[in-house]
C-alpha cells in the first residue's frame, strides 16, 4: 500500500479521539454563546443607554479582532496575568463563546426585531411579568426563527476550533500535525483531516435543518412573518 | 391580402408553441391594420399572454409566421428580433421596472443603449413621455417609491419612448388595486384615441366594449370567436363572449 | 515622552507586520471577489455539470476550516514537489477560501432578480449583453454587496492564520516579541487595537459604498 495511504489508515482511530474533544470545546462554546447572545440581546432591544452600549462595544471588540489573537491574548495573556489556571480546552472554549456571543447577539437581535411589536404588550397585558414574557412568548418565538443563522455560526465555530492547536489543545488539528511532523505525509493527513472537518459541518448543518423543519410553526420564517 | 382598412401593421399566422408537451398555442392567427384595436379575452390559461409574448418573439414561436410593417421576422436572427422588439412595445401586468432605475432613467436607459440616442435627448424625451401619463413631477422616484398605478403609466411612458408601431398590453390592470385602476384606463384610452395600434388581453370591461375594434375570444390555445363589440355583446347574442363579459360584470358590478 | 524599548521594538514590528498583512489583505480580497463572481454566476446560470464542479468547490471550502487549507497548500503540496512560498501559499487559500463564500452571496443575489426584469429588458430590445451589463449586474451588485462586504471583513481578521504558514504578518510579529519579552497580554491587546483598527476602517469605507449605491428598494430591512 503506498505510503501516504498507510499512514492515514494507521492514524485515522488517532485523529478521530480529537472529534471528541472538537466536539466538546464547539457544544460548550455554542452553550455559552447562546446564553450570552440571549442576554444581549435583551439588553440590545430592551435595555437602556448604558446597558446598550456596553454590549455595542463588547459586540464591535469580539467582532473585530481576530480569534487567534484572542487565543494568545486570554491563554498566555490574560489568564497568566490573573493567575487563573486554566487548561488549553477550557481557554479554547471560552475565547469562542465570548466570540459566538457576540454574533449570537446580533442574530437574536434581528429575530426580536422581526417580531410583530404587539407580542410583548399582550403579554404584559395577560398579566405576565416583563422576564416571564421574555421567557415564555419572545424566546421561544426568536429561537424558532433563529435556526439557519445559528447553524451558520456553527460552522464557523466548528471551523475555528481547529485554532486551537495553536496553543496545545489536543483536538483533530492538533493530532494531525503531530502525525504529519513525524511522517512526512503531510498531504493525505491534512485532506483527511478537512474530511473529518468537511462531514462535521454539513452533518451539523444538516442536522439543524431538520430541527428547523421539526419545530416550524406555520407562517414563520427568518424573513419575518407574512 | 387587403382588409379594407389597408395593409396590415402586423400579421402573425399560424403560430404554434408547446411547452414541454403540453401545446398553449395551436396556430393562432391575428392581423392588425394601422390604428386598429383588438382585444383578447378568455379564462385564465387561455394562451393569451403566450400568444402575445410570441408576437414579439418573448417567447419564440414553435412555427408560425411573424410580419411587421411589410418585413417578415427571421426568428432564427437575434438581430431580426432586437428590431422587431423596438418596433413592437409590450406593457406587463406586473409592470417590470427596472427596479435600480428612476422612473426617467428607465425610460432613458433603452433610449441612449438600445436607439442609441444621446442622454439629452433621450432625457428630454422621457420628460415628455413622464409629462404625458401625468407623472412629471415623479421623474425621480424609484419603483419601489411608485404606486401600482404610477409604475405602469411609467411602464407606458416607457413602451411609447420607443416610438413603436404596434403596442402590446398583457393586463395592463389585473395587478393594480381597484382605486388606481381608473388613471391606468384613462391613459390607455388617451393612447387610442391618438390613434395607437394595440392588442391588448384584459377583462376590464370599460376597455372592451369602448375601445375594442374586434374582439378575440381565446380558449386552449386557439380563438375560438372573434367580431366586433356591437355584434358580439349585443343583447340576446348567445356568444361565448357574451356570456364571458356577463360573467366579469357579475363579478365587477357595472363599470364606468 | 519616550516609549520604552519594548514599545518601541513592539511598535517598529507591529507596523511591518500591518504592512505584510494589508499585502495579504488587499489581493486575496480582489481575488476572492473574481473568483466569486464566476463561481457564483456558473453555480447559478452554468450547465449541470459547471454548476456541480462549483457547487462542489464551495461546499468543500465552506465546510472545511481555513487552517486545513492553509495546511494542506503550504506543508501538504510539497508531497506532490509542488513548493509555494509562505506568501504566495497564503494568498492562494485566502482567494479561494473568500471565493467559496463570496459565490454564496453572488448566487443569492442573481437568483433573487426576477424574470421580469429580464422580460422588460428584452422586450424593450435590449440585447443579452446590454440586459446583463445594464439590468442585471447593477442589481446584483446592490444585492450582493453587504455579504460581500462581510466577507472582506472575515478575511481582514482570518489573515492573522498567515504567520501559522510562516508568512509574518502582524500577529507573527507580535507573536515573536510577546515571546522575547514574555508579555503576551500588552502585545496582544496593542495587536487587538490594529485589527480594530483595520476592521472598522473597512467597516466606515463598505458603509460608504453601501450608501453611495443605494436605491429604494434594495437596502437591507
Ligand atoms: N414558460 C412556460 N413553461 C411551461 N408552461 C407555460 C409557460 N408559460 C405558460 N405556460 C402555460 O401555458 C398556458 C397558457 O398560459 P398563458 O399564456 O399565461 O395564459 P393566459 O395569459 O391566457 O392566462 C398555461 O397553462 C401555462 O401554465
Ligand atoms: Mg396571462
Amino acid at each position: 500500500m503506498p505510503e501516504p495511504i498507510s499512514v492515514v489508515i494507521e492514524a485515522f482511530p488517532y485523529l478521530l479521539q480529537g472529534t471528541f474533544l472538537t466536539a466538546g470545546i464547539v457544544g460548550a462554546a455554542m452553550a455559552l454563546g447562546l446564553i450570552l447572545g440571549v442576554f444581549m440581546a435583551v439588553g440590545l432591544v430592551y435595555g437602556n443607554k448604558v446597558v446598550r452600549f456596553l454590549i455595542t462595544l463588547y459586540l464591535w471588540l469580539f467582532r473585530g479582532v481576530p480569534v487567534v489573537v484572542l487565543l494568545f491574548l486570554f491563554y498566555f495573556g490574560l489568564f497568566n496575568y490573573f493567575n487563573i489556571n486554566v487548561s488549553a480546552f477550557t481557554a479554547v472554549t471560552i475565547v469562542l463563546g465570548l466570540t459566538t456571543g457576540a454574533y449570537q447577539a446580533n442574530i437574536f437581535r434581528g429575530a426580536m426585531l422581526s417580531l410583530p411589536r404587539g407580542q410583548f404588550k399582550a403579554a404584559s397585558g395577560l398579566g405576565m411579568t416583563d422576564l416571564q414574557a421574555i421567557k415564555s412568548i419572545i424566546l421561544p418565538q426568536i429561537l424558532r426563527i433563529s435556526i439557519p443563522a445559528w447553524s451558520n455560526e456553527y460552522s464557523i465555530i466548528l471551523k475555528d476550533s481547529a485554532l486551537a492547536f495553536v496553543i496545545g489543545a489536543p483536538e483533530i488539528m492538533a493530532r494531525t500535525q503531530f502525525v504529519a511532523s513525524r511522517t512526512y505525509q503531510h498531504l493525505s493527513l491534512y485532506i483527511t483531516a478537512g474530511i473529518i472537518y468537511f462531514v462535521l459541518t454539513w452533518a451539523g448543518v444538516m442536522a439543524l435543518r431538520k430541527l428547523e423543519k421539526h419545530v416550524r410553526i406555520p407562517g414563520y420564517s427568518a424573513n419575518g412573518n407574512q | 391580402m387587403s382588409t379594407g382598412k389597408g395593409n396590415p401593421i402586423l400579421r402573425a399566422s399560424n403560430i404554434t408553441k408547446t411547452f414541454g408537451n403540453n401545446t398553449i398555442l395551436h396556430g393562432v392567427s391575428v392581423e392588425l391594420a394601422k390604428g386598429e384595436i383588438k382585444i383578447l379575452i378568455g379564462s385564465s390559461g387561455g394562451g393569451k399572454s403566450t400568444l402575445l409574448q410570441c408576437i414579439n418573439c418573448l417567447v419564440v414561436p414553435d412555427s408560425g409566421e411573424i410580419e411587421v410593417d411589410g418585413m417578415v421576422i427571421d426568428i432564427t436572427k437575434k438581430k431580426d428580433l432586437y428590431r422587431l422588439r423596438q418596433q413592437v412595445g409590450m406593457i406587463f401586468q406586473d409592470f417590470n421596472l427596472f427596479d435600480h432605475l428612476t422612473a426617467i432613467d428607465n425610460i432613458t436607459i433603452a433610449l441612449r443603449k438600445v436607439k442609441k440616442i444621446s442622454r439629452e435627448q433621450a432625457t428630454q424625451r422621457a420628460r415628455q413621455e413622464l409629462e404625458q401619463v401625468g407623472l412629471g413631477d415623479k421623474q425621480h422616484l424609484y419603483p419601489a417609491q411608485l404606486s401600482g398605478g404610477q409604475k405602469q403609466r411609467v411602464a407606458i411612458a416607457r413602451a411609447l419612448a420607443m416610438d413603436p408601431k404596434i403596442l402590446l398590453l398583457d393586463e395592463p390592470t389585473s395587478a393594480l388595486d381597484p382605486t388606481l385602476v381608473g388613471e391606468v384606463i384613462s391613459v390607455i384610452k388617451r393612447l387610442a384615441a391618438k390613434g395607437m395600434t394595440m392588442i391588448m388581453a384584459t377583462h376590464q370591461m370599460s376597455l372592451i366594449s369602448t375601445l375594442a375594434d374586434e374582439i378575440l375570444f381565446m380558449e386552449n390555445g386557439r380563438i375560438v370567436e372573434q367580431g366586433t363589440p356591437s355584434v358580439l355583446l349585443a343583447k340576446g347574442n348567445k356568444s361565448r363572449t357574451r356570456g364571458f363579459c356577463d360573467s366579469l360584470n357579475d363579478l365587477v358590478g357595472e363599470e364606468g | 515622552m519616550e516609549l520604552s524599548p519594548f514599545y518601541q521594538e513592539l511598535f517598529t514590528s507591529l507596523n511591518r507586520g500591518v504592512v505584510m498583512s494589508v499585502a495579504l489583505i488587499v489581493p486575496s480580497a480582489i481575488g476572492g471577489v473574481i473568483i466569486g463572481i464566476l463561481a457564483g454566476v456558473i453555480r447559478t446560470f452554468g450547465g449541470r455539470f459547471v454548476r456541480a464542479v462549483g457547487d462542489g468547490y464551495a461546499a468543500v471550502f465552506r465546510g472545511t476550516p481555513l487552517v486545513v487549507q492553509l495546511f494542506v497548500i503550504y506543508f501538504g503540496l510539497p508531497n506532490l514537489g509542488i513548493y509555494l512560498s509562505p506568501y504566495v501559499a497564503a494568498v492562494t487559500g485566502f482567494m479561494l477560501c473568500s471565493g467559496a463564500y463570496q459565490s454564496e452571496y453572488v448566487r443569492g443575489a442573481l437568483l433573487s432578480i426576477k424574470s421580469g426584469q429580464y422580460l422588460g429588458a428584452q422586450a424593450l430590445g435590449f440585447t443579452t449583453f446590454q440586459t446583463i451589463f445594464w439590468i442585471v449586474v447593477p442589481q446584483a451588485v446592490r444585492r450582493a454587496i453587504h455579504g460581500c462586504g462581510n466577507e472582506i471583513i472575515y478575511l481582514i481578521k482570518y489573515s492573522s492564520l498567515a504567520f501559522i504558514v510562516t508568512c509574518i504578518e502582524l500577529t507573527g510579529e507580535g507573536k515573536t516579541i510577546a515571546t522575547e519579552y514574555f508579555r503576551f497580554t500588552e502585545v496582544f491587546m496593542v495587536i487587538g487595537v490594529y485589527y480594530l483598527l483595520l476592521v472598522t476602517i473597512a467597516m466606515m469605507i463598505l458603509k460608504r459604498i453601501e450608501k453611495t449605491l443605494y436605491v429604494p428598494g434594495f437596502g437591507r430591512s
